[in-house]
């Protein structure tokens, strides 16, 4: 609460002023809003009526398509990321091998996956290999992190008792570290899967394959129906990985 | 066979945990090394695993200065010291087996390891082991399913399975009920009598101390002020390593230190007081 009634009142009625000049400043074209209107009620018609036949093959060619990208990318991404990971964990990492990967790590982390793929695309042109890069790319930088913080907060005491039994590294680390980072790696391989997945229909609407390109096709044409029926196959798909995903992290404690 | 030399610890903060200990241990006898919380007993075994690294001294085992080595002399050497711990440091998602063999990860190949194929010879030795320590039948259960006084046992068994020259022993029993504190003592000493084994046993008990162990050293402040037989222990000695007046000087001090240590201090010494009593 502000003590001052006076500097109470101004501050409302500023703001009240501010809403009103700036809502008045929006160009509010009404009869673009009235066609909009017509269309968007084709759009939700078209939702009442998904058409998966008319364009089936498409639709399955980008579906799969879209989940080979997501595979590919999320192994290409995960077998990147261990090794960064352990770079980027304070406790196991020299200085410079530790900076390297936290930089590494900040500069996938610093793009949006749309940005990425369009650069990608510049560079490799159209098609599912940008989209693999992108997906491959964006999964280094969220796996690599989170991983580094689970190594860096694992009990160090029982890393400590295998290291005193004389183990040379790669043994300690088998012995001493992965057994305790393991359901985290896990749990965050999955959920990158789903993340791939739904991120896969996203980059293909600039171009690098997969559903999302399909999916640009058929708004491209009109075709809501089309639209409709490529939305819900990825929410049927999304879901059911969730569950799946939740299944297997709830076995790996 | 192990011989400490003017061994001196002391931490980036400045505190100075070890102040020129000089320490001999022979094969086969087992010592225990009692002193208030914070005399550097644990630093001293940590220090002879190279854990951590002295600032200045010597460690002499088997003939070699254990603070000059490096890598893979220094695993070498690590294969023969076995530590046992107080929070038992199990690897908790490793099954019983696999904690215990990894006490033979030093001379394992990665492979071997990596894919569990340890060498029969290993496996057998890990059974028997296990036998001996009274968990034939949790072989196969992960270390997280165990209790206390069980985990500590799998602790000893992995130590053990190193074919060590020495047992390191840290505060063993801080952890467990008097009764399974007993158990595991009595374990330790005669596995250590019936393979000829040198140990330092860090221990604040000094009841138990005294029931177990042949030698008795007393560290206070970083400095050896006892070393003897159990019997001489009397109540003149332990004020002397525990030292009454001692207390309110650790008060004193405390009042510059951070507070997350005083409660941790205060508990201790009311325990060394009913111990004294």
């Amino acid at each position: 609460m502000i003590k001052n009634p006076l500097l109470r009142w101004a501050l409302l009625l500023g703001i009240v002023l501010y809403l009103y000049l700036s809502v008045g400043s929006l160009e509010i074209n009404w009869s673009r809003i009235y066609a909009g209107l017509d269309r968007g009620a084709k759009f939700v018609y078209g939702f009442m009526n998904p058409n998966f036949a008319g364009r089936w093959t498409d639709i399955s060619e980008g579906m799969i398509e879209s989940l080979v990208m997501t595979v590919t990318s999320t192994a290409i991404g995960i077998a990147i990321s261990i090794p960064i990971g352990f770079g980027a964990a304070s406790n196991l990492a020299p200085l410079p091998v530790y900076l390297f990967c936290r930089g590494i790590i900040a500069l996938s982390r610093s793009f949006q996956e749309i940005i990425v793929a369009i650069l990608f695309v510049a560079i490799f042109g159209f098609g599912p290999l940008a989209g693999v890069l992108t997906l491959s790319f964006a999964t280094i930088g969220f796996l690599s992190k989170l991983l580094a913080e689970d190594i860096e907060s694992i009990d160090r005491s029982q890393a400590e008792a295998v290291k005193a039994t004389g183990a040379p590294w790669w043994q300690w680390i088998n012995f001493g570290i992965q057994p305790q980072i393991m359901p985290r790696l896990i749990g965050l391989s999955l959920y990158r899967l789903d993340i791939n997945f739904r991120e896969s229909a996203v980059v293909g609407l600039v171009g690098a394959g997969g559903i999302g390109a399909t999916l640009n096709t058929a708004f491209d044409r009109y075709e809501y129906d089309t639209a409709a029926a490529i939305l819900i196959l990825i929410i049927g798909i999304v879901m059911l990985s969730e569950y799946i995903s939740g299944y297997i992290r709830a076995g790996v404690q | 066979m192990l011989e400490i030399k003017q061994l001196v610890k002391k931490y980036k903060t400045g505190d100075v945990a070890l102040n020129g200990v000089d320490l001999k241990v022979e094969k086969g006898q087992v010592m225990a090394l009692i002193g208030p919380s914070g005399a550097g007993k644990s630093t001293l075994i940590r220090c002879v695993n190279r854990l951590e690294t002295p600032t200045s001294g010597e460690i002499w085992l088997n003939g070699e200065n254990i603070v000059k080595l490096r890598s893979g002399k220094l695993r070498k050497a690590r294969r023969n010291m076995g530590m046992i711990f107080q929070e038992y440091a199990l690897v908790e998602r490793l099954t019983v087996m696999e904690n215990v063999l990894s006490g033979r990860l030093g001379y394992v190949g990665f492979w071997r390891s990596y894919l569990r194929k340890f060498p029969q010879a290993d496996v057998q030795a890990a059974f028997r082991l296990l036998e001996k320590v009274g968990l034939e039948k949790m072989v196969n259960k992960r270390a997280d399913e165990l209790s206390g006084g069980q985990r500590q046992r799998v602790g000893i068994a992995r130590a053990l399975i190193q074919n060590p020259d020495i047992l390191l022993v840290d505060e063993p029993t801080a952890s467990l009920d008097p009764k399974t504190s007993r158990q595991i003592m009595r374990l330790i000493t005669e596995l250590c009598e019936e393979q000829q084994l040198a140990a330092i046993i860090n221990i604040h008990d000094v009841a138990l101390a005294q029931m177990f162990a042949e030698r008795i050293v007393g560290l206070r402040e970083g400095k050896i002020v006892y070393d003897g037989s159990p019997d001489d222990l009397k109540p003149d000695v332990l004020t002397e390593i525990y030292g009454e007046e001692d207390w309110t000087a650790v008060r004193k001090r405390k009042a510059k230190k951070s507070t997350d240590s005083e409660v941790e201090d205060e508990s201790v010494s009311a325990e060394h007081m009913a111990e004294m009593m």
